[in-house]
């Protein structure tokens, strides 16, 4: 059986490779930000068969919880920060608090 | 045995959806179509190849194993409630951006990217 999760995890691994190569090409930032999100839900997946391979699954569930929690907060803080500087916002913003003013 | 049997179907299909985003994540041609492959594609993937390890785990059933495997169980719950949300909140953030949405006109020059 741990030959098994071996070759899972070697499958999605592997299927972790061209989405990397969407983040080197992805046109704007988001479609990169979307890539990454992508492989860190899987790297929490990948952390579990870690552990099954190793007899130590008590240990890696734990650091998988983690990681999945980092990289939710990871992208929802990209998502506001993406949302907050974008330019056209910005301007339309400011003509709100003009017509206030 | 019959557990494992369960375990091998469950990780099989996870990893088939996980085919269906990636292969998503890189061909669809703008912004929300890639978007969609990546939310759907990835919270069934993560969330069938979890139950399969969890149900593999209470395969020799004691206390030990139980907190393992709740705690697997509870890792799925959390991606299942995490993963949409942070697609919603991405997918608003492109949107205020300004993404193009992509047409059948600019499939010409949509190829040569």
């Amino acid at each position: 059986m741990e030959t098994f999760f071996v070759y899972a995890g070697v499958a999605i691994f592997a299927l972790m490779c061209p989405i990397v190569w969407r983040i080197a090409v992805g046109p704007t930032a988001i479609d990169r930000i979307v890539a990454v999100n992508v492989i860190g839900t899987k790297t929490t997946v990948l952390l579990v068969f870690i552990g099954m391979i190793y007899q130590r699954v008590e240990m890696f569930v734990d650091f998988a919880l983690t990681y999945a929690l980092l990289n939710f907060i990871g992208s929802l803080a990209a998502a506001r920060y993406f949302d907050r500087v974008n330019p056209r916002k910005q301007i339309s913003d400011t003509e709100a608090k003009e017509q206030k003013l | 045995m019959i557990l494992n049997v369960i375990c091998i179907v469950l990780v099989c299909s996870g990893i088939l959806f996980f085919v269906g985003g990636a292969v998503g994540v890189i061909r669809f041609p703008d912004f929300y179509t890639r978007m969609h492959a990546a939310g759907k594609g990835d919270t069934m993937s993560v969330f069938l190849i979890l139950i399969g390890v969890a149900i593999y785990q209470l395969g020799d059933f004691n206390l030990a194993n139980l907190l393992v495997a709740g705690k697997i169980f509870f890792i799925t719950v959390f991606i299942m409630w995490a993963s949409p949300t942070s697609t919603h909140a991405l997918i608003k953030a492109g949107f205020e951006e300004g993404q193009k949405v992509w047409t059948r006109k600019d499939e010409k020059g949509d190829s040569e990217k």
